[in-house]
Parts: structure tokens; sequence; C-alpha cells
């Protein structure tokens, strides 16, 4: 319409919003690749303990303190047992780098047979919660029913309701679950790191928390109506309905409304 | 007919020309329907007979759609795994979608392309009718006014609007006597909580050991015996609870209410007291509780008091100790009503 | 096309039928006024067929699932395809939607057609409604057909929330149950109001039947209706147009019904319905398998409502909780009928009575046909970004966890940012949307008075440069100087000259202050008298910017005199000599 001559740059507008949307799901796409990775099985021998040792001496020590009793950067690790220490540092966490309100995951900086040394040597400076074995965690031996049910009433509320991550208070949040390793998973719950919460053998059983690794193993894959766009519920639907679904159809009533050549 | 041609273009722009008083007009003069311009389909017989071909295309588009569709409806069933039913979603929507922009884009194209697109003109008229129909439209009322003699009967009009006024109370009451139950709100007041019941795992039905809840644990709890209620899920939605244990000496607690913990264990209802979310978010560090609804934050070590948020009233406390096994077991029902606030909430 | 002597066998039972149908309902009328009925062409236009078109979409999947749905709270063991549900305890409700997206073929994709199109329906209604108001086309005689519609973005509101909860499974639930809590709030009847939704306690087991009877039945019947209500009103009001040469209060300019429409809109609606389509094969909506069948104890992360409901969600989360009061024995939950009630309240009460207002505060009896250009009024175009920064700032707040997820904020400092904002972002919007208005219009004067720039620089003879304009032809120029002058209204003193107070003044003066919020700033369009001066100037470079002062009155900002007189030559029409001088 000549009328509107002003407004005619608009018209490119929906397009360039759409293809930016498209390429926003790709993206995402992309990244929700579900991985697993073996759990690892800890034989504790009085070298392994030694080299442990010197790895927290030097690694450790001077947030913990030397004899791994708490500082005020740090706290005490007595007791904590092996599965916190595979934890924590198997997924990156620790060494901590620097102070945010939550410590995050980051590359690993130890090879998995100097974490199993490390965890050694704290398991030896007080009973804990030991690195669970590849049985426990394993998740087709899982029910993933029950695991559901589990997961919905104990984890969901953090974690969303198929591990997709969600907020905490104070900048802190609970991760993504997708691509933690259900050696990892069984270690969390187990040991309870920074905001989470213990849960103990007697709260959620062994079994109950390999039924919960079986259910999070079929999460963050084929979703059966599509993509999943991040699985967050109706606040990402409600963009995708006007990023894309409102801006084809603008698009295409701009077609309509504009003058054939 | 009120569709004609538009006013044509104006030769000559009447607007500027100095009138004989020596004023300018006060507004522009509209200079009328610019001229039409010719699509390249009006004046180039190939590129019209190019259009077609692509709307006849597109409509072939639609056909082989549609026909794909229904093959893929008996060739592609759900099947049993996500990706089965992913795949007959995708077909199916695909072959859909494509049968229907395929007619879509086909009419368009054709109206764009080929139909006449000269612009038309259609004169409007004010929708106010004339003043002689108005007139006259009052002249009928007043005539058929007369002739019930309504006016003259004022009896009769005040019984007809009483019976209208009354009837519709024959269909209201009995919904509304119905609708609401027994429309006992005071059991908004009490729970299925109990002396002596016990505290188990949701949804599973464990009792709890006070020894097996260690520091930093939450265990979400459920009064024992809830699936032999009535209305399980009623009561659930009121009785649910959230137990953590903290080290004592982080525990802050009043003293009327030191004797509702056991050993640094706390349960305290899951209702939000904002508008009745689970607020179950623990954090084990900080011991706030968050409301993953409206982020309402109560602080479990200090009474659940509202820490952030919009929620007023800390959550109400369950009284808790252990019985002779050593299972944990409440002392009573909650001392005030759970979940959202109403009315007569404090009454009850 | 052309009419032969012998008709062909298909027009001769064309014909045969249109006589059948003719003598039992004289359609021959109908159809010589209806089929060559003219609109105008605009793509906003299309934006109310959006509407229409994505809720055939919804009625024709939403009758495909009536057919495979059981709106029943009755519990049943589930055992179908999706293992993770495999024993699970449910309704019949969330278990005949499992059933009927698992096994059912072509099931999933109705529902998520049916979803989808609801959510783009809603969308649609919004943007129709923000191209109705920022164009003007509410004025008079559309005030009614505005109430027509905006009773429909509310029933629409209700069609979505009732079907949303259907399913009955964790995430609608907990939205129930937080309908619950709000209902709870109010005054008085607040319980009872509660039972009257659930039949008793929250959940109770009454609510899905009742819910679907609302929703397949009732909203629907009545959005029907008042669809069909819009619909009249358009044909009769006729449909407004866009300013331009030629398009004035007395015509509709345009194309006929039919063919042009009949092809133009029957096309967009398969181009809506194949676009819900594309959607629903390819993106997953509302996965009630992922979140499980209600249960009150659990909740998950990212608990919110569909969008166009997300706006009460950000304004609970947003109130602080001390506005809850006692008074006596009685509790008053300001701090949820402020955000619940309140404030949609005031949003929804704005929106619907705005054309009356600005009716009231213009003192305007005539009728509109052509539009407004968002620019010619400011106030209006401001007043309507600011409503639409409040309701987009309440629904960012309803999003706050994913913002703050998404980009490693604190949730509470994103929440006290909104509490600020919500006071501060309309109020900042009303403000700048009104200066690039009026900016906006300045521009269009200028354009109008000195013609286009056309980067070609000249030298007259005593060495002065100046740069060349091009005037507007006349079709560009009515653009710019059709609408009217707007000024505040002027009103009778108190009283007359007998020194006795009339009455109605305090109206009058209300009228009158209202109308100086809404005009008081303003820029007006360019007269012919200043465009011959203006032209005068460039030709004879003579200087008198007094000329120009009447067009911008005082409160427009007194930095303005953006229409300077003799640094512009005109260029008349396309004729120029080499060296730039005409004169």
């Amino acid at each position: 319409m000549k009328a509107l001559a002003a407004r005619r740059q608009d018209r490119r507008a929906p397009i360039v919003l759409l293809l930016l949307a498209l390429l926003l799901t790709g993206g995402l796409y992309a990244v929700l690749a579900p991985t697993s990775a073996g759990a690892a099985t800890v034989k504790a021998d009085a070298s392994d303990i030694a080299n442990g040792e010197k790895l927290f001496q030097a690694n450790c020590a001077t947030c913990h303190g030397p004899s791994a009793a708490g500082t005020e950067s740090g706290p005490s690790l007595i007791g904590v047992g092996a599965a916190a220490v595979d934890f924590q540092v198997g997924t990156g966490r620790m060494p901590a780098q620097m102070n945010g309100p939550q410590i995050q995951e980051k590359p690993v900086q130890f090879e998995q047979e100097q974490i199993n040394e490390l965890a050694a040597y704290v398991a030896s400076l007080g009973e804990g919660p030991a690195i669970p074995t590849a049985e426990m965690v394993d998740p087709t031996l899982g029910d993933a029913a029950n695991g559901m049910s589990i997961f919905r009433t104990n984890c969901a509320m953090c974690h969303n309701a198929v591990g997709a991550g969600g907020a905490l208070s104070q900048g802190k949040f609970a991760p993504k679950l997708w691509d933690t390793t259900p050696t990892h998973i069984y270690e969390a719950m187990l040991t309870g790191p920074q905001s989470m919460p213990v849960f103990n053998d007697a709260n959620i059983t062994p079994e109950e928390k390999r039924d919960v690794i079986a259910f999070i193993d079929q999460q963050g894959g084929a979703s059966p109506g599509g993509l999943t766009l991040g699985a967050l519920g109706p606040v990402s639907e409600g963009l995708w309905a006007w990023v894309v679904g409102l801006g084809l159809l603008i698009g295409a009533a701009v077609w309509i409304g504009a003058k054939s050549s | 007919m009120s569709i004609h041609e538009p006013a044509p273009e104006a030769a000559t722009d009447n607007s500027l020309v100095l009138r004989e008083d020596g004023t300018y007009p006060e507004r522009f003069e509209d200079p009328g329907h610019p001229e039409h311009h010719q699509r390249m389909g009006d004046v180039d017989p190939k590129a019209n007979k190019k259009a077609e071909r692509q709307v006849v295309f597109l409509f072939v588009i639609s056909i082989v759609a549609t026909i794909g569709f229904l093959v893929a409806y008996f060739a592609v069933p759900p099947g049993d795994t996500p990706e089965s039913m992913r795949l007959s979603n995708l077909v199916l929507g695909l072959g859909l979608a494509l049968s229907l922009l395929g007619i879509g884009l086909a009419g368009v194209h054709w109206a764009k392309a080929l139909m006449n697109d000269h612009e038309k003109a259609e004169d409007r008229h004010e929708q106010r009718s004339s003043d002689q129909t108005r007139v006259e439209a009052i002249e009928v009322l007043k005539d058929g006014a007369a002739d019930s003699a309504i006016g003259r009967r004022s009896l009769l009009q005040g019984t007809m609007i009483g019976a209208l006024a009354l009837f519709p109370l024959a269909i209201v009451v009995p919904i509304v006597g119905n609708v609401g139950g027994d429309w006992n709100v005071s059991k908004f007041g009490h729970t299925m909580w109990r002396k002596g019941t016990r505290l188990t795992t949701d949804p599973a039905g464990r009792p709890i050991k006070a020894s097996d809840v260690t520091i930093g644990s939450v265990f979400h709890v459920i009064p024992d015996k809830l699936d032999e209620e009535e209305h399980p899920l009623d009561e659930k939605a009121k009785a649910v609870v959230l137990m953590v244990r903290l080290d004592p000496e982080d525990l802050k607690e009043s003293e009327e209410r030191k004797s509702w913990s056991y050993n640094g264990i706390v349960a305290y209802s899951k209702i939000c007291t904002h508008v009745g979310c689970p607020v179950a978010l623990y954090e084990q560090q900080t011991h706030h509780l968050l409301c993953p609804c409206h982020q309402s934050t109560f602080d479990v070590a200090d009474g659940a008091k509202v820490v952030f948020g919009p929620a007023k009233r800390p959550l109400p406390q369950l009284p808790i100790t252990v019985d002779d096994e050593g299972y944990l077991i409440a002392q009573s029902d909650f001392d005030e009503p759970v979940g959202p606030t109403f009315w007569e909430r404090l009454t009850l | 096309m052309t009419t032969t002597s012998s008709p062909s066998p298909v027009e001769k039972i064309a014909a045969g039928t249109a006589d059948y149908l003719d003598q039992r309902t004289g359609i021959g009328t109908a159809v010589k006024v209806f089929a060559r009925k003219i609109f105008p062409d605009h793509w906003s236009f299309l934006l109310g067929e959006i509407a229409l078109y994505s809720f055939i979409s919804i009625l024709i999947s939403g009758v495909f699932l009536t057919l495979f749905f059981v709106p029943s709270m009755n519990e049943v063991v589930y055992d179908g395809p999706w293992e993770s549900l495999q024993g699970a305890h449910m309704s019949e409700a969330f278990a005949s939607t499992l059933r009927l997206s698992f096994e059912v073929r072509g099931g999933l994709l109705m529902r998520q057609i049916h979803h989808w199109s609801a959510l783009i329906f809603m969308a649609a209604i919004v943007t129709h409604m923000m191209r109705v108001f920022f164009t003007g086309a509410f004025r008079k005689p559309r005030e009614v057909n505005w109430v027509v519609g905006f009773t429909l973005l509310i029933l629409g509101l209700a069609a979505g929330f009732s079907g949303y909860s259907l399913p009955d499974d964790v995430l609608s639930g907990n939205g129930l149950r937080i309908t619950d809590g709000v209902v709870r709030a109010i005054p008085i009847i607040g319980s009872y109001t509660s039972y009257f939704l659930f039949g008793g306690e929250f959940p109770g087991e009454v609510l899905i039947p009742r819910l679907f009877t609302v929703h397949i039945l009732l909203v629907p019947a009545l959005i029907l209706a008042l669809i069909g209500l819009h619909l009249f009103f358009v044909v009769l009001h006729k449909h407004t147009q866009y300013p331009g040469s030629g398009r004035t209060n007395k015509n509709v300019v345009g194309y006929p019904l039919f063919p042009i429409y009949v092809a133009k809109a029957g096309g967009y609606f398969f181009i809506v319905f194949g676009v819900i389509a594309l959607m629903a094969a390819t993106m997953t909506i509302n996965p009630v398998w992922n979140y499980g069948p209600y249960d009150p104890s659990p909740v998950s992360a990212g608990a919110q409502p569909d969008w166009y409901m997300l706006f009460l969600e950000g304004s609970l989360r947003l109130m602080p909780g001390f506005a809850e009061v006692v008074i006596g024995q009685y509790t008053i939950p300001l701090n949820v009928i402020i955000p619940a009630m309140v404030v949609p309240g005031i949003l929804f009460t704005g929106l619907a009575l705005y054309p009356f207002i600005e009716a009231f505060a213009t003192d305007d009896h005539k009728e509109h046909h052509v539009l407004d250009r968002p620019r010619n009024r400011p106030f209006r175009t401001a007043f309507g970004v600011s409503l639409l920064t409040a309701f987009f700032i309440l629904v960012l707040a309803g999003s706050n966890d994913l913002i703050a997820t998404h980009f490693h904020l604190s949730i509470n400092d994103i929440t006290w940012t909104f509490r600020a904002l919500i006071f501060l972002g309309p109020w900042f919007a009303f403000w700048i949307t009104k200066r690039i208005c009026l900016g906006l219009q300045r521009k269009d004067r200028e354009l109008v008075l000195h013609g286009h720039e056309t980067g070609r620089i000249v030298r007259f003879a005593n060495g002065e440069y100046i740069e060349v304009h091009k005037p507007l032809n006349q079709h560009e120029r009515w653009l710019r100087v059709q609408h009217d002058n707007l000024r505040p209204v002027e009103i009778e003193p108190a009283e007359d000259s007998r020194g006795v107070r009339r009455k109605g003044y305090r109206l009058d003066r209300m009228r009158q202050r209202l109308s100086q919020t809404f005009y008081e700033d303003r820029i007006e369009p360019v007269t012919p008298a200043e465009l011959v001066a203006a032209h005068s100037h460039g030709a004879h470079d003579s200087i008198s910017g007094a000329d120009h002062g009447p067009a911008e009155l005082a409160g427009a900002g007194s930095s303005t005199a953006a229409v300077g007189g003799g640094q512009h030559l005109i260029d008349p029409q396309d004729e120029t000599a080499p060296d730039g001088r005409n004169h």
C-alpha cells in the first residue's frame, strides 16, 4: 500500500526473525545429545592413599586445610566419603576456581585414576559414602516408571520435570542432568553437594536411586511431539508461538497485502 | 449501485492556488486516487502464463501431500518408542501442512498475480437512520404500546415484572445449592494428622525412623494410611509435609515450639501460605525453602519465616516426636489452617 | 466468462440449484449485495483473520480430541506404551490424554495442533487489538465492536485456561491450585467460591468434568456467537482504511469480496492452518507425559501457565508479602488480591473503556473510517505502548526463573529490578513514545515544506552553497497533511454574562483537563499557506522564522524550530537546470 511506503522496510523483519529462530532451534537441538560414561571402581590400597595425599596437599589443602579439617574458605572433608570427592572432582567443580553464588561445573582437572587416589585418601580420613559400583548405577537395571515417581516428588522442583535444570535463590541453580554420568547422579543424591540436600539410603533406597537414574537416562532424547524446545515448559512454548508461529503468519500476511510486481 | 471506480487523480494541484479573496485554502485537498500501475503479468503474456503455472504447481503439491498423508497414515504407525512416535507425528504433520499450504499459497498467488487488480470504491453512508425513519420507528413502538395497553394496567405490569424476575431462581438455587458439595468450608481448618500418626515417605509410604534423618537430609512426607482415606487426594493436598534435619546449633526455636522438633528434625507444611503451591526447593546450605511458583522463600532454621517473596506468614509447623520403635510420629494436627490465606482462617 | 447460446451441463446444474435456492430463500438479493462488497487491502487487516482461522483450527482439532478424551477423575492404572508411566495411578482424563497422544494415529498431531492454535489464537487477538488500538479503528461507530472484541479476548483466556487444565497433569494441577489460592483470597465469599469451583475441597472429584463442559460447550458457544456479532459489525460498518489519496470517510477503496478476497482470505485460512500443522509436526507442546498425573505433592521447576496467563503469574511474583492484613478476626490477603485482581482489573478496564475515554476527551461525535497514523495521535500511541510495556514487564517477571538460569542472574535481583520497572517502565515508555511520535510528525512537516533531500549541492553566484530539495508529489504530501488538527477542547466559561454559574461546568472542566492531557503537546499539519510561504523562502532565500510560529504550540518543547527558511532550495518537480538555479 502506497500510503505506508515508509513502513515498507519493516516487511523483512519477520523473515529475519524467523531465520534467527530456526538457527536457534538447530543450535539448541545439537546441544541436547545425551552422553554416557561408565562408573569407576575403586580399590583402595596404601599407595593410592599416599598418592592421594600428595595430590590433596598440592591442590586442595589451601582451602580445606592441610589435615582436611576445613578452613574459612573450605569445609572439612573428614567423613564426606569417597563419593563426594568423586563427584566434586569428577565433574570439575573441584578444585574451585572463583567465588560466585555457586561452584560450577568445569573441564575435569584430573585423570580418573588421580581422582580415585584423592577419593581413597579422603575416605581414609573418616567413614563416608563410597563410590557406587557399575551395577548400582546401571540404567538398564532400573525401573524408569518408579524412577519417575521418585524423581517428581524429590527432584523435579529444582531440576525440572525431566531434568532440564532450574533456578534457586540468589543466583544459584539446579543444573541440567542430561549430560551427567549415572555415577555422578548417584553420588550427588548420596552426598548432597552444595545447595542440594542429602538423600540417604533410608530416604531413597539404592534400588530407587537406580530407578531415578533409569528415568533420567530416558530424558533429553527424542520427544514424540518433535523438537523439545528445551523442555522448559509453557514459557518457551509461548516464545516459539510468537516468534515462529506469528512470525510466519505475519510474514504471509505482508505477502498477501503487498501489490504484485 | 454504490460500487464504482475511485475518483481519479486530480490534474492540477488546487491546494496551492490562490483563491479570489487572496487567501489559500485552510486545508489541502485530497488529490484523488493515484493512477493504476500495471503488473508484469498484465503486459507480458509470458509472465502471466508463468504465474498460472506456479499456481497449478502449488495445487499439485497439495494433492501429492494429501496422498502422502494417507500413505503415511497406514504405513507409519506411532509404535512404542518416542522415536517412532515422533516419526509418525512428523510425517503426518508435514503431509497435512503441505496439503494445506499448497492450497493457501495457490489461492493467494492466483488472486495477486492473475485476478483483476483495479481498485474499486464503495460509498459509505452514515450509520444513523434518517430522521424520518426515527420518527416512524417511535410511532410504531407507541402504537404497539397502545395496543397492549400496558401503560394503563399497572397491576398487570407489576405482576409481569415480578414473575420474570422470580423465575430464574428456579434455575439458580439448585445450581448454587448443589455445586459446592456440602459447603462446609471449616474443613480448611484441619488435616488428617492426629496424635500418633506416623510420618511416611512420599510416595512410597515407608515409615521413617528418626535415626534415618541425617543432617542435611530432606524428606517429603505424607501421613501413614493416606490411601485408606475416603478422598486421598483432598487429604494429601492439605497434609503434605517437608521434613529436614538441621544441626541443632543452626536451629532457632521459640520457647513454646522447643518441644515440636526432635533432635533438630523439624517438619513444616509443604503448602505455601501464599497461594498454595508445594514449597519444595530446599537449599541445604542456607536452610532456605523456595517456592518454585512465586519464589516465596522461607527460613527453615528460623520457624519457616518468610525471607523473600509474596508470602506473608510462616509455614505451619507440624509438632513431631518419636514412638516406642523410634519412628517419627505427629504430636497433633497443625495448630492453624495450612495453605493460602482466606477470610475466616483465624476463626477456624 | 463468455456467454454462449447453449449452456454447458455444469452451467445448467448451477442455474438449477441457484433457482431452487433463490425461490426458497431469496438468496439472490444477498449475493447481489455481498459478492462484490469492497474491502481495503493491507497486511495488518489480516491479523484478526489469523485469530478467526486459528479458532477454526481449534474447533476442527477439538472435535477430534473430544472423541477420545475421557473427562473423568476416576483413578486408573496406566498400561500403555509410555514406559516411565507404567503402573502409575492416574485419572482417566490423564490416561485418555496419553492414549490419544500415543495410540491414536494422528492423535498427537491433533493435540499439538489444538494447543499451538490456542497460543496463536491468543497472540493473534492481542496483535489484532493492538492494530485496532494504535490506528484508532475503535472510534465511532465501532466502539461497540471494540467491546465485543474485548469480550472475545476475555473468553479466549477462559477457553485457554479451562482447556489447559483438562489433561489433569501436575503442571496444570498446580495452576489450578494457584487459582484456588487466588479465589480463596476474595474477602468474605472466598472460601465458598473455592467450594463452588471445586465442588468441595481442592482438588475434589468433579472439576475435570465441569471444566470440560465449560471448555467444549459454554465458552466456545459464546465465542462463536460473539465472532458472528463481531463480523456482522464489520460488514455493517464496512472496513476502515488507511489514509491515502482518494480514501475518505465517505468511501471504502479496495477489492471486491468475490473473487479477490474469496481467494486471498480463503487462501489465508489454509496458510494459517498449514503453519499451525507445520508447528505441530515439528515442535512438542505441553508434553504432559513429562509432568505426570496430578498429585498435590510434586511440583517442577518452570511451573508456569501458558503465555497469555503469564502476566498474572508475574504480577503474583512481584508483589511483596507485607500487604496481607488482619482486621479483627478476618484476614485480607492484599498480597494476593492486588496482583491477581486489582492489577489485571486496571489493565483490562483501561483497555475496555479507552474508546469512550478518548471520545470524551476529544469531544468527538463524528464517524471515523479513515485510520490514524499512530504518530498523529501521540497520547494514544504512548498510552498504548505504556500499557503494553506494563504487560510485557509482568510477562518477564512471570519468567524470572528462566531468565535467571539462562542469563546467570539472581532471581532475587531480577524480582527487585522488575518491582522497580513495573512503576518506571510504563512511565518511561509513555514519555519516549510520545517524543518519538512528535519527532516523526516534525519530520513529516519538514518533508512537506521542504521536500526530499537529493544530496545534490549547488553553488549560487554569490558563493553560497545549498542542497537541492525535491518537493513531495501530491500523494506523498496528502498522506502527511490529511489528518485532523486536534486541539484541546474549549469550554464555555463557568458563569454566564449575568454571573450565574451554569450547570454542567464541572463535567466540562473535567473534559477540558483530560483533553489537555491528550492534546496539549502537538504538532499541527502543514497548511497550504505555510507551504507557499516555505516555497517562497526557498526561492528568495529570505528568512522569516516567525511565519512558522503558529505551527508549533507551547508545550511541545520549545527547541523545535525545525523548519527554518533559507537554507533549502526547492527543486520544482523533476526539472532542474544543470546549475541548480531555476529562478
